[in-house]
């Protein structure tokens, strides 16, 4: 039995639940090195046996200086490290960043670039809630999902690679439009891939959504009331399945959202079986998105007119959109120069993660794992 | 001493019963060896099962489709740098899976194969199997403590909190079984694994399904404690991957690791030898009492050599499918070549003394790779229990259900009694 580290002292003693039978606090460390951690997340956990008292998460692990480097490239330069952060999603970072530049360069994308920017965008989302509900189910025990999930992500990654090269890290956007023309076949591919995954994402409920220990170890866990979710700053599917309709997309329409006809998928109870749901929601809109945006995927030119030296006038910009995970937001100060002042990232994940210790006090040592894992994080995100 | 080896030829009893020593030793041997070679097939099975579940293609490199996977795990294991922590309790981390093996192995000697193909008969057989099998939780406890760490800690209370709670529901199943032993002219029951066995054989039904649907709910109880008796998933908390890294054995490495893995899987094949036994009829036939007659002997002794032909067949047709690749050459060889051993094999079992002797083996082995496949397939379909709704389980549902079938097969079997005495007096 170790005594409690320092580092936890900040919790409120008074807040503390007395422990059962005056047994010792165990405290255990889980991670940087965990399987269920997603990462290198590092968790200081408080047990009183298997009861969770209080936790802490040690991050910076995986810490690049992704911000400060930005200081020290160009516009342009800088759009490929965007792509490390959220390393899941990255389409949806690069989108983020790139309409964060043409905003403040006072620029718009021809309507041909937003609408692919719109299907990659949402194709890319498809991969992150793939690839959380494989590691999701992965952690609660079932191993199955995992290999379903990435079977079909794997389509999306060939279409990504035969657009631009790349499966993971994509730098498929750039300011001002988009670099590549879409292949030949483009749309073919992805109105298979569309026709292909609906039936999927059935399949993966099958497995899920009524298997009566799925429910029982989900449901009631980890619960975030919508105001909790406020107060902590956590958006995303995390807030919208607490039942605040706040969706980026709709609230405050980027690229050409606002030409698509989508629902947000909203939860009731804040708890991971509801997230799980919407997240599941959130996969069969997008396929909706995609399908009307291949349907009408117009002609014209793909870049717009953008110098090529980026001197972008003397301000700041805050621009976000709804990643994956939540809000994504870029604040750049520019000072006129080709390189931006001080660039920030407001990164879903990161802000996220605060709510867990809320979300895992009282609950079982089991529940943290499943709680880590409903967060949907990224650790390149967090750390940056 | 000849003599001594031959006088038991023509006993028909259980060497141990019989008394002779040379032949309890004999038959211990060829368990061991045939457990040991049960588990390396297990392990090659499991993962390619579960690969097959899992849209992927499991180990093809060591060997034609894998089959030489095992043996490279087993040889890799046994060449690894054997580790003790600094902090350990040595002598404790020592025995610990010495521990876990013997409790696992030593069950077996009760474990009927047919009428005399058991090491011993013990009278109180039932009883024995459940006692040893379940000091492999003392063992399981011994690791997690001698660890001197908090993963295989934690990892170690569970599995004993698991181990005594799901035990306890297995007796209430266990029980009922026995009683129904004692539904005879004599009126008098057994704990013996072969006793129970001829009793279902003497009542002409396999326990599972007599005063239905008590045996079946009876049967139901057993087979969830079961997996949960040999953590296995849905019940692998002790051992819960996500959350505890290893469990109990997350300080162990090399060989005293493979003795943990060894135990689970011979653990395994120990509890589903008990349900096969009390619910199953065990090494019976199928209906042994009412397909009677020579043609049906013949049809239902055919059956272990049918079923070594097919394997054999299914050799031949991947080696037909091999890739024609130079590099393969090996493989696709190697592969007929146990496709032909199998086929041999199947040809032997159809020799009329042979066939004779192997069909009571061969329909109890099948009934209890029943039981591991289905081990296999839960692995593949369930998410893991959280450790209270575990106990809940336990406690709340299998507990109260175990004691109803317990009253009501009491209830059911005393019934032409009670009649006896109430309306004949």
């Amino acid at each position: 039995m170790t005594e409690p580290t320092s580092s936890l002292s900040h919790l409120d003693v008074e807040e503390r639940e007395k422990p059962f039978l005056d047994a010792n606090e165990l405290v255990i460390n889980m991670g940087p090195q965990h399987p269920a951690t997603h990462g290198v997340l590092r968790v200081i956990l408080r047990l009183d046996g298997e009861k969770v008292l209080g936790l802490e998460c040690v991050i910076g692990y995986l810490h690049r200086g992704v911000e400060k480097i930005a200081e020290n490239r160009t516009y342009a330069m800088f759009n490929p490290y965007v792509d490390r952060m959220d390393y899941v999603a990255a389409v949806s970072n690069g989108l983020g960043y790139c309409e964060a530049v043409e905003k403040l360069l006072g620029v718009e994308a021809p309507p041909r670039a937003q609408h692919v920017r719109v299907i990659l965008t949402e194709l890319n989302r498809l991969t992150s809630h793939q690839l959380w509900l494989g590691t999701h189910a992965l952690d609660i025990g079932a191993i199955t999902p995992l290999f379903y999930t990435f079977r079909d992500r794997e389509e999306i990654l060939k279409i990504f690679e035969k657009y631009c090269g790349a499966r993971l890290t994509t730098h498929a956007f750039r300011i001002g439009g988009l670099q590549y023309e879409t292949y030949d076949g483009f749309e073919k591919d992805v109105k298979n891939f569309l026709t292909f995954v609906a039936p999927k994402i059935d399949e993966y409920e099958e497995l899920l959504t009524t298997n009566r220990i799925w429910v029982e170890r989900t449901k009631g866990v980890g619960i975030l009331s919508g105001q909790d979710c406020i107060a902590l700053g956590v958006t995303g599917p995390v807030l919208r399945a607490s039942g605040v309709k706040w969706d980026l997309r709709k609230a405050q329409p980027y690229a050409n959202y606002k030409n698509f006809d989508f629902e947000i998928p909203v939860g009731q109870n804040g708890d991971t079986y509801d997230r799980y749901l919407v997240r599941m929601a959130e996969m069969r809109q997008s396929l909706r998105i995609i399908q009307q945006a291949v349907d009408a995927l117009p002609e014209g030119p793909i870049m717009a007119k953008v110098p090529k030296v980026m001197k972008p006038p003397v301000g700041e910009v805050y621009h976000s959109i709804e990643a994956p995970k939540g809000e994504l937001g870029y604040f750049i100060v520019s000072d006129g120069s080709t390189q931006p002042y001080r660039l920030r990232v407001r990164p879903p994940s990161f802000v996220n993660l605060q709510a867990l210790d809320k979300m895992c006090r009282g609950q079982l040592v089991a529940d943290v794992i499943a709680v880590i894992g409903t967060l949907d994080i990224v650790l390149g995100e967090v750390d940056r | 001493m000849l003599d001594y080896i031959k006088s038991y030829l023509t006993s028909n009893l259980t060497p141990g019963s019989a008394g002779n020593m040379f032949w309890a030793f004999v038959y211990i041997v060829v368990i061991f060896l045939g457990l040991s070679v049960a588990v390396i097939a297990m392990n090659w099975l499991e993962r390619k099962i579960l690969a097959h579940m899992q849209v992927r293609l499991g180990p093809m490199r060591v060997g034609p489709h894998g089959l030489l996977q095992p043996i490279a795990d087993a040889i890799k294991l046994l060449l690894k740098e054997d580790i003790m922590p600094a902090e350990a309790d040595g002598f404790v981390f020592w025995m610990a899976p010495i521990f876990v093996v013997l409790a696992a192995f030593t069950v077996f000697i009760v474990v009927p194969f047919g009428p005399t193909h058991a090491v011993t008969d013990m009278n109180i057989g039932v009883l024995f199997m459940l006692g040893v099998s379940s000091l492999s939780a003392l063992g399981i406890v011994m690791a997690g403590w001698a660890s001197n760490s908090h993963y295989p800690l934690i990892g170690a209370l569970r599995s004993s909190a698991q181990m005594v709670s799901y035990e306890i529901a297995m007796g209430m199943a266990v029980i009922s079984a026995v009683m129904m032993t004692s539904l005879n002219q004599q009126g008098t029951g057994t704990l013996s694994m072969i006793g129970i066995v001829q009793a279902q054989q003497a009542q002409g039904i396999w326990f599972i399904f007599k005063f239905f649907p008590l045996g079946l709910i009876a049967f139901f109880i057993f087979a969830v404690a079961m997996v949960a008796e040999t953590n296995r998933a849905p019940f692998d908390l002790p051992e819960a991957e996500s959350e505890l890294t290893a469990g109990f054995h997350t300080e162990y490495s090399g060989f005293r690791w493979s003795l943990f893995f060894l135990a689970e899987y011979s653990a395994m094949i120990a509890v589903s030898s008990i349900a096969v036994t009390l619910w199953l009829g065990g090494w019976l036939r199928p209906f042994p009492n009412l397909l009677t007659g020579a043609k049906w002997d013949l049809f239902f002794f055919l059956f272990p050599g049918i079923t070594f032909l097919f394997l054999a067949g299914m050799c031949f047709y991947s080696t037909v499918r091999m890739p024609k690749h130079p590099l393969f050459r090996i493989q696709t060889i190697g592969l007929a070549g146990f496709g032909v051993v199998l086929g041999l094999i199947g040809l032997i079992l159809f020799i009329p003394a042979v066939r004779e002797r192997v069909q009571d083996i061969y329909w109890f082995s099948m009934k209890v790779a029943a039981f591991m496949y289905l081990y296999i397939w839960y692995r593949g379909t369930f998410p893991r229990y959280r450790f209270d709704q575990l106990m809940k389980v336990g406690w709340k549902i299998l507990l109260p259900m175990g004691l109803g079938v317990l009253i009501l097969t009491a209830g059911v079997g005393l019934w032409p009694l009670i009649q006896q005495t109430i309306w004949n007096r």
